[in-house]
């Protein structure tokens, strides 16, 4: 559905990607995981279209969308929940979630993916009016993946959804990311949390400094002595 | 008490030092010359007066009990009172005119009340602490009270100092009895404080039962507010009818800057790009117009001929200044709009554009706007197109606001990247706010050209630009209504106060200054805006419900 083929991508003068390739089927969990600074980020942000890779190609269902500008991206399908959260902060959750549907038409689908995101996150229907600055760190991320969910995306991708919340909180974010799943979203997420992000996914992928050097289903990443060591403390 | 103690002893010292600046930059020399009640409350004494009471005021409030901070207001109060006496001894005893040229036998006998050498250095120290400790009184006040009070003041103050349209109102000899020739007369402060009074608490306790009640669709169209909504519209159709000519003058250049600032709003407020050089569009609009209609000229177009094309020559004038500055954010951004604005005020003053622009003499002779057999000529016909125009910049900017563009742009605001994930064109939708928003501009200008029947380069400077994003940003950045109450504080106030010009920058920039302290969110702020500064619990809306989702 997704694949990217040797991509190399550049903050400024620093070689960011150098040379990432991997793919997403229709139907997965795919995870990427990898520490801080490792181009997890830039990855997710090459894909959306907001950095344009220097060399490369990204394929989405079989067309090449990296020179694409990045509202022609989404509109073909790809979301994104960005990372730590950036949710529009004086927008109300409400206005925060239609945001998410701006390129949609089709008013009676808007108003029940938006019944049915409130059932997945029930604080939502509570903050309903309430502007997004004035949500608390979990409530935030909730928002943030529903708005990405606004859209109906052919595929989500979720850039750290763990990121300063509570161990509780990130359990309950990884179980919705599993329905998400279930009900037909392919899902590509980007985490720290290798062992939360590894234990859903179908397939993972581990980043380091711009390479990818490690991949697999995620069962035997969970347990390559390579991951336990760097990841999940031995 | 100690460090309750230490507050006092530090806002009774800097009330003094603002105390002391405004006597010796001869401020209250120039106020004291308008009498605002009766012929003693003079406008120079209302800045003291209100000093002392805001110190008193503050002093209190940050105390924890009430005789405490009634001390404190004392000690504070004192302190400031007792530098305006320390002013006097010097004055008195020292050359301090060589240095200090306000500090004249005049400012003496205002501070002194004119009495003699040792009573009347007690005179701002006994004033001083008499008012703080009103102030102190005032901060003890209940919520509601203090409310009432401080509207029914501000009330009267407004009512003396808007002295000059109120009083065209009315026939001569009522208003005779009511104001002076400055402001209001003794009979007229207490009417007005009495009655004011009394319909301002009548309005809060009536409101504050209305907040209780859930809100329903009736509650928003209250009889009262049509009736003030009626009156509202009474008032503004008739305005030039009995007002003065310089009064609609002073109308006229109030509803310039609100054409201007709700195009500018579409930019700052809405799509959050600073726009520093706004006057460019004004210019741009007003030399079209210009050019266009002078019989001087080649084209000898007529003013509703031209109009159009002043407004689309503004509109391209904003394109091509969006295009390049589209990848710059906030500071750059900014600078970069500075530029071009300096640009269009260079080129139109510069020899190049001479044959064409008229250089430094500029263009005269602009055609006037003409309906059958009228001419608008005189403020008061131009008052009504003005209106006009305000009426249209505003229903599009409010139906923009609501629109799909306008939520596009809040997003853009918000977070530029994120909003382009969301599916958002990020070159069409920053260049439309530019171009509409120039558009604005343009009409402003191009009324403005018509009405003044020349333009000349000076009458374009930067301090236009700055005026209209000050009065964006003092009205409430993003609200429209913020527009109309900027304007009016910001164009309005500074016009009817004519003789107070040479300090008209002064008070501006301490009242800037004060609003983002205090009130960082505006006078009419948005909503959202305004908990999100003050850091309060939004009021819970009912939730409509929504339907469940069918089961597939």
């Amino acid at each position: 559905m997704l694949t990217l083929n040797a991509i190399h991508s550049y903050y400024g003068q620093i070689h960011a990607l150098k040379g990432v390739s991997f793919t997403v089927e229709k139907g997965e969990i795919v995870t990427l995981i990898g520490s801080n600074g490792a181009g997890k980020t830039t990855t997710l942000n090459t894909i959306s279209g907001l950095i344009k890779p220097r060399s490369g190609e990204i394929l989405f269902e079989g067309q090449r969308i990296d020179n694409l500008a990045p509202h022609e991206i989404a509109k073909r399908g790809i979301s994104q929940s960005p990372e730590g959260r950036k949710i529009f902060g004086r927008m109300t959750v409400r206005e925060n979630l239609e945001m998410g549907a701006f390129n949609r038409k089709d008013q009676a689908g808007i108003r029940h993916d938006l019944a049915q995101i409130l059932e997945l996150f029930p604080r939502l229907r509570e903050r309903f009016n309430q502007s997004g600055g004035t949500l608390s760190g979990g409530e935030q991320q909730m928002l943030a993946i529903g708005r990405a969910l606004m859209s109906r995306p052919r595929i989500l991708t979720l850039d750290e959804p763990s990121m300063g919340l509570a161990p509780i909180l990130v359990a309950q974010i990884f179980k919705i990311i599993c329905d998400i799943n279930q009900q037909g979203t392919t899902i590509l997420l980007i985490e720290q949390n290798a062992q939360m992000a590894l234990s859903i996914a179908t397939r993972g992928y581990v980043l380091e400094t711009g390479q990818i050097v490690l991949q697999g289903p995620a069962k035997d990443l969970l347990a390559s002595p390579q991951v336990r060591k760097a990841y999940l403390g031995g | 008490m100690k460090t309750e103690l230490r507050t006092a002893l530090r806002i009774g010292l800097l009330g003094g030092l603002v105390a002391s600046h405004i006597c010796l930059v001869g401020m209250l020399e120039t106020f004291a010359k308008r009498n605002l009640i009766g012929d003693y409350l003079s406008m120079g004494y209302l800045l003291l007066l209100t000093l002392f009471l805001f110190v008193g005021y503050k002093a209190t409030q940050v105390a924890q009990k009430a005789a405490t901070g009634l001390l404190c207001a004392i000690i504070a109060g004192g302190i400031t009172g007792a530098s305006l006496s320390d002013l006097v001894f010097l004055t008195q005893n020292f050359q301090l005119r060589e240095i200090f040229a306000h500090a004249s036998p005049a400012l003496v006998k205002l501070l002194t009340l004119g009495q003699s050498k040792s009573l009347g250095l007690l005179i701002p120290i006994v004033s001083g602490i008499s008012w703080s400790l009103f102030g102190g009184f005032f901060a003890l006040l209940p919520k509601l009270w203090r409310r009432v009070l401080l509207n029914t003041l501000l009330l009267t103050l407004l009512l003396g100092l808007l002295r000059d349209i109120l009083n065209s109102l009315l026939p001569g000899d009522f208003g005779k009895t009511l104001f002076t020739s400055s402001g209001l007369t003794y009979i007229g402060a207490g009417s007005s404080l009495f009655c004011g009074g009394i319909l301002i608490w009548a309005f809060l306790t009536y409101r504050e039962q209305q907040k209780l009640k859930p809100e329903t669709s009736e509650s928003r169209n209250s009889p009262l507010q049509k009736l003030l909504f009626s009156l509202l519209i009474l008032f503004l159709l008739t305005f030039p009818l009995w007002s003065k000519s310089f009064l609609s003058n002073v109308a006229d250049s109030v509803g310039l800057y609100i054409i201007m600032g709700l195009g500018l709003n579409l930019v700052v407020g809405f799509a959050g790009m600073l726009d520093l050089g706004f006057v460019a569009f004004y210019a741009i609009g007003a030399y079209t117009m210009a050019v266009l209609t002078s019989p001087s000229g080649i084209f000898h177009f007529s003013f509703w001929q031209a109009l159009p094309f002043s407004m689309l020559i503004a509109m391209s004038g904003g394109i091509i200044l969006g295009l390049p500055i589209l990848r710059m954010r906030g500071d750059y951004l900014a600078i970069a709009t500075l530029g071009f604005g300096e640009i269009i005020r260079i080129l139109v003053i510069s020899d190049f554009l001479k044959p064409y622009l008229g250089g430094a003499q500029g263009i005269t002779n602009i055609g006037k706007p003409e309906i059958a057999q009228f001419t608008f000529k005189n403020p008061e016909h131009f008052y009504y197109l003005i209106l006009i125009g305000c009426l249209i910049a505003w229903f599009i900017a409010s139906r923009l606001k609501k629109s799909r563009l306008g939520r596009a742009w809040m997003a853009i605001r918000e977070d530029e990247d994120v909003a382009q994930a969301m599916g958002i064109n990020r070159v069409t939708t920053k260049l439309t706010a530019f171009a509409i928003g120039a558009l604005f501009g343009g009409l402003s200008g191009a009324i403005f050209a018509s009405m003044v029947d020349s333009v000349v380069p000076k009458s374009f400077d930067l301090l236009i630009s700055i005026n209209v994003l000050a009065l964006i940003i003092v009205g409430g950045i993003g609200s429209l209504p913020g527009v109309l109450v900027g304007a009016v504080v910001l164009v309005g106030l500074p016009e009817l106060l004519r003789e107070f010009q040479e300090y008209r920058l002064l008070v501006y920039g301490a009242v800037l200054v004060t609003m983002m302290l205090y009130r960082p969110e505006g006078l009419w702020p948005e909503v959202t805006l305004q908990h999100i500064l003050h850091k309060t619990a939004q009021p819970e809306f009912p939730v409509r419900p929504l339907p469940t989702p069918e089961k597939k």
